[in-house]
């Protein structure tokens, strides 16, 4: 087991669930239920995939969505950012649903998103649904950030080590006794966390699915599935496809 | 004018020729109909109803075309009669008996269908000319509805005529065929409305449902009922002298059913679920020594094959065919001598439908039998008996319209000629489902349909609906309109998936590998039955074992299994519960034991028994067991309403155990009773006066309980899912593809969730928590028994199971058990990991 790392700076407030320990190259982070990881070395807070204003993305295609799925993550945000109180906030790109979202954030979310941002250092890394930077949105672009041995970037690679990455919006199911349940994950080896997705309206996609396979040549992964109050690892060879 | 000189000279003789006097209800039909009345026909199956309701048509166009010959004139007066059935495939037998008196008259009436398979290039035909008389189903008139040349093709509509309208009107088809016929009467003055159906319970209800509804005044339909024909026969299977305590297979009656069938000509076996009739009809074969050709037929199996068996039945080519509901509607499916009924009868005017189907000719009488595959089930059938003696009725009553159709219809209204919305709603007003719908609720529908319903306004300019300068509501682009026509309907299949047998692949496969695809397509089963599996499990399906391979994408891949017996049981209840009026009758039986005189030794001696060791509940009495067994206690209740209103019963219960403190593991749910069961001594604490069961079971759990519980329910996700894709959030398909649940790039559960949150008043989920009520989670049954109960819970402390709770708990492992919550689930498999890095 990795050692502690000596200067751990304490939260602001102590956190009322249980996070998980989670080990990537002999740094630990903390594996928060609700689909967040948190690096307390660097007060470092990650979230991915939020797709904010998929809503609006659908309705301008003739779906119409109701148009709180950007609130609703937001508020599940903002809850993570005061028990954290981080110093860094990354998103990890697919932080907006389209190039357009930006644009189309009603003001309310768009001063909530001002707020949660005011005093800290945010992070927009791209992704596919927005690798161009936008205006009006605040935090600082970036194609990946790395921090010490770890490199942050959406879409994972299957030759990195040290990679924190979204994209695949993992889902890992099990069941026991005639009983399935799936849920969000965080899909862990020794090289790479592939971060569960956060936003309200996000899919998943099952760990044992083809996508998952390059990253993941055998089951000598471990899927942290997202429970209410606790996150469970769980070996990836109980994991079931789909 | 004497009934019979209303029978045109050429009708008089045809009927003569054939050796047929017509019938009296034939005949009142054809009066009703001279006087411009809208009517309802009430008659069995072989009372000559369709032959009936057509009549007036054939009679009407040959007056019109003798008159037009005598005039010389050729014009053709347009679509005369519009015949809408449940079933496709009734549409197009229909069409096909009508030909003959049509072709031995020399009539010169064109007869068409129009269903889901008819090209194009008929369908724009028929809109430019139209036949005399047009069969479809109810959601092709909506798409006929649904375009500007609505009021072209249906101004001279005269006669509409409903089939099989008992069951058409007890679904949202029914609702959504309403507003359809509320559409037809205002595009079509000189219209009047023909219903055909089985006998009801009320039979006012679809006489209110034929004619348009006028504020503060009930109007109806006259109604007309046949001779019933002989009073049925029927009988419950003497049971061996083995009785089973609980299941659902019957398997102990099986070598008797075979009997039965060899010593009639042909026997209709019906039963409850799919996986019920594949296991009797496996069972048969294998007890098919003289090689008789017995059949299956149920919804799951491919199209092609039901209507192959379909045609062997009609052709006499085959002995038996077990069947679950699928064979429920539809025409004379041949000469049914005999109809078994295996299971639960579950309502008297079901059973009595089913059993008509032996009803081939009216003075002989319709033999049933019944098959109890259980002790509670003998009850429910006695119950069932005395009911159909009685002819007792207990169809359930009309529904009232379900808002989502509504928003289907009015987007179908604004696909064809704009509206007004003062206009529409009087329109659908006149739909008897829809009689007292608000008028806030009618804005609040169209508002939905145009820009979400949202109290966010943040969708004006996606708006799928506009209002013109002059008022009317009308699409905002073509694309609506296609969208709207690939999505119509209210029958949302549930999540099936194609099953389709494919060879073996090695086992112990890791990551989705490679499998053999494109093999024989076998049926469909539903996508939630599929997810309890896991590579390698059995399941019975199409008549074999089968080992579920994988999913990819939409199929659910199978191969050939060599397993004796399933791995995984298949019962899911059926989809109707025990009838209200047959539990009330089964509750009677219980609390007189004077009637259990005429019920088996083994069922007789289990009540006795049970009278001795606790009490026999009274007929409106709630009786509670507690009694502790193994290292656990339970509590078991019997309400007898139905597996659904147990189930919700079920997960409010152990909800307040839980704030009770009194650590609830898990329930299940059956028919007729509830159990319990936990760490907790539930009789300790209602002996100390610590728990009062009246509190427990106090109606108020239908408040906050029932809200955090829905809050999670998946029942309620698959609800909203369906509310959601009937009112047309979420399509099911888009142009040029064919998109299925499993690829619709948004869940609707996480639409659920977030719209729960933002707005809770929201019409969609308004319309879920409604369909809530009578669905899925059968709510209202729960309410109105609540209610009955109160101050009438018995409560038995006893030192061990009753017998009348061993059915109960002996389901345990066999029905789905609940309470164990997801959490745990993962908490085990997280467990196996700690396991395997400590060994």
């Amino acid at each position: 087991m990795p050692a502690k790392p000596a200067s751990v700076a304490a939260p602001a407030r102590r956190p009322e669930r249980l996070d998980s320990p989670l080990y990537l190259t002999g740094a630990e982070f903390a594996a928060d239920p609700a689909g967040a990881l948190y690096w307390p070395e660097h007060r470092l807070l990650a979230v991915s995939d939020l797709h904010l204003e998929k809503g609006s993305s659908f309705a301008a295609r003739g779906i119409l969505l109701p148009p709180y799925d950007t609130a609703a993550t937001l508020a599940r945000l903002s809850r993570l950012i005061s028990r954290y109180a981080p110093r860094v906030m990354v998103a990890l790109g697919d932080n907006f649903h389209d190039g357009g979202g930006p644009a189309r954030l009603a003001d309310t979310d768009r001063a909530a998103l001002k707020g949660l941002q005011r005093g800290r250092d945010w992070v927009w890394i791209a992704g596919n649904h927005d690798p161009e930077p936008a205006a009006g949105i605040g935090g600082r672009f970036v194609a990946a950030l790395p921090v010490g041995a770890v490199t942050f970037r959406h879409l994972p690679s299957p030759k990195a080590t040290g990679e924190i990455a979204g994209h695949l919006h993992p889902v890992a199911r099990v069941a026991r006794r005639g009983r399935s349940v799936s849920r969000r994950c965080f899909a862990v080896d020794g090289s790479r966390v592939v971060m569960p997705a956060f936003g309200a309206y996000a899919g998943g996609l099952n760990v044992r699915d083809r996508a998952f396979a390059e990253l993941f040549t055998t089951l000598a992964f471990t899927a942290h599935m997202l429970g209410e109050r606790r996150v469970y690892a769980v070996a990836g060879r109980h994991c079931l496809p789909d | 004018m004497p009934a019979e000189a209303l029978l045109p000279e050429r009708f008089a003789r045809w009927f003569s020729a054939r050796g047929w006097t017509p019938r009296a209800h034939q005949l009142e039909l054809l009066a009703r109909a001279r006087d411009r009345r809208s009517v309802l026909l009430i008659a069995p199956t072989g009372g000559g109803k369709t032959l009936a309701g057509f009549l007036p048509t054939l009679v009407e166009l040959s007056e019109q075309f003798s008159a037009m010959a005598r005039a010389r004139s050729g014009r053709r007066t347009g679509l005369h009669t519009l015949y809408i059935s449940p079933l496709k495939a009734l549409a197009v037998d229909i069409a096909r008996n009508l030909e003959t008196p049509v072709r031995e008259m020399g009539l010169p009436i064109r007869i068409e269908t129009r269903t889901g398979d008819t090209p194009a290039s008929k369908r724009q035909r028929q809109r430019r000319d139209p036949p005399d008389i047009l069969l479809t189903t109810p959601e092709q008139l909506a798409l006929l509805l649904a375009s500007a040349d609505a009021p072209y093709l249906f101004g001279d509509l005269k006669r509409v005529v409903l089939d099989e309208l008992h069951a058409l009107v007890t679904s949202k088809r029914g609702d959504l065929l309403s507003l359809g016929l509320a559409r037809l009467f205002r595009l079509a003055p000189g219209l009047t409305a023909t219903g055909l159906s089985a006998t009801v319970a009320e039979p006012d209800d679809l006489c209110r449902y034929l004619v348009p509804q006028t504020e503060g005044e009930a109007r109806r339909a006259d109604l007309v009922v046949a001779d019933g024909g002989a009073e049925p026969h029927v009988t419950m299977m003497a049971p061996g002298e083995y009785l089973p305590w609980s299941g659902h297979t019957a398997a102990h009656a099986f070598p008797q059913i075979y009997e039965l069938i060899k010593r009639h000509k042909m026997t209709l076996v019906f039963v409850n679920t799919r996986s019920q009739a594949e296991m009797i009809f496996n069972a048969l074969w294998s007890l098919n020594d003289d090689t008789l050709p017995i059949a299956l037929h149920h919804g799951s199996l491919d199209v092609a094959q039901r209507r192959k068996v379909e045609d062997a039945m009609t052709a006499g080519r085959l002995r038996a065919v077990v069947c679950t509901s699928s064979l429920d509607l539809g025409v004379d499916w041949g000469d049914i001598d005999l109809v078994v009924n295996v299971g639960a009868p579950k309502g008297s005017s079901r059973l009595l439908q089913r059993i008509g189907r032996a009803n081939h000719r009216l003075d002989e009488p319709s033999r049933g039998i019944l098959v109890p595959a259980n002790r509670f089930e003998v009850l429910e059938c006695s119950a069932a008996i005395a009911a159909v003696a009685e002819n007792a009725q207990d169809t359930p009553p009309l529904r009232t319209g379900a808002l989502d159709v509504l928003a289907q219809h009015v987007l179908g209204c604004a696909c064809g000629e704009a509206f007004l919305a003062d206009d529409l709603y009087r329109e659908v007003k006149a739909a008897a489902p829809y009689a007292g719908l608000t008028r806030a609720d009618f804005d609040a529908t169209v508002d939905f349909v145009a820009t979400g319903g949202y109290a966010l306004k943040a969708y004006e300019r996606f708006a799928k609906v506009r209002q013109t300068k002059d008022g009317r509501w009308r699409i905002a682009h073509p694309m609506v309109a296609q969208r709207y026509r690939m999505n119509v309907g209210t029958i949302v299949e549930a999540d099936m998936l194609k099953v389709r047998l494919v060879r073996s692949r090695a086992s112990g496969a890791g990551s989705t590998g490679p499998i053999a695809r494109g093999g024989r397509l076998l049926g469909e089963v539903e996508e939630y039955f599929v997810e309890m599996m896991v590579p390698g499990d059995t399941f019975v399906f199409a008549g074999e074992i089968l080992k579920f391979e994988a999913i990819v994408e939409d199929e659910v891949y199978v191969s050939r299994s060599t397993a004796k017996e399933p791995k995984v049981p298949t019962y899911e209840g059926g989809k109707f519960p025990l009838s209200t009026y047959l539990a009330a009758r089964v509750r009677g039986i219980l609390a007189d034991p004077r009637q259990w005189q005429a019920l088996p030794d083994p069922v007789r001696e289990w009540l006795s028994i049970q009278q001795w060791r606790s009490v026999v509940p009274g007929v409106s009495d709630l009786l509670v067991e507690t009694f502790p067994r193994a290292d656990k206690h339970y509590l078991v209740c019997y309400p007898f309403e139905g597996r659904l209103a147990h189930q919700t019963l079920g997960m409010l219960l152990t909800r307040r155990l839980e704030r009770a403190r009194l650590k609830p593991l898990g329930f299940v749910a059956n028919e007729y009773a509830l159990a319990v069961w936990g760490f907790g001594d539930i009789a300790q604490r209602i002996r100390n006066g610590e728990l009062s069961l009246s509190a427990l079971f106090d109606a108020d759990m239908l408040g906050d309980d029932l809200e955090a519980w829905l809050a999670e329910s998946s029942l309620m996700k698959r609800t909203f899912r369906n509310c959601a894709i009937i009112a047309g959030l979420i399509e099911k398909r888009f142009p040029g593809e064919e998109k299925s649940r499993r690829q619709l790039t948004i869940s609707t559960d996480l639409v659920y969730d977030v719209l729960r949150k933002h707005q809770g008043d929201h019409l969609l989920l308004r319309a879920a928590r409604a369909d809530a009520a009578t669905g899925l989670l059968d709510i209202r049954r729960l309410s109105e028994m609540l209610s009955r109960i109160e101050g009438r819970i018995v409560h038995k402390s006893l030192d061990r199971v009753s017998p009348l709770a061993v059915p109960a708990l002996l389901e345990i492992g066999r029905e789905p058990v609940y309470g164990e919550a997801a959490e745990d689930v993962m908490a085990e498999a997280a467990g196996d990991l700690i396991k395997e890095a400590m060994e």
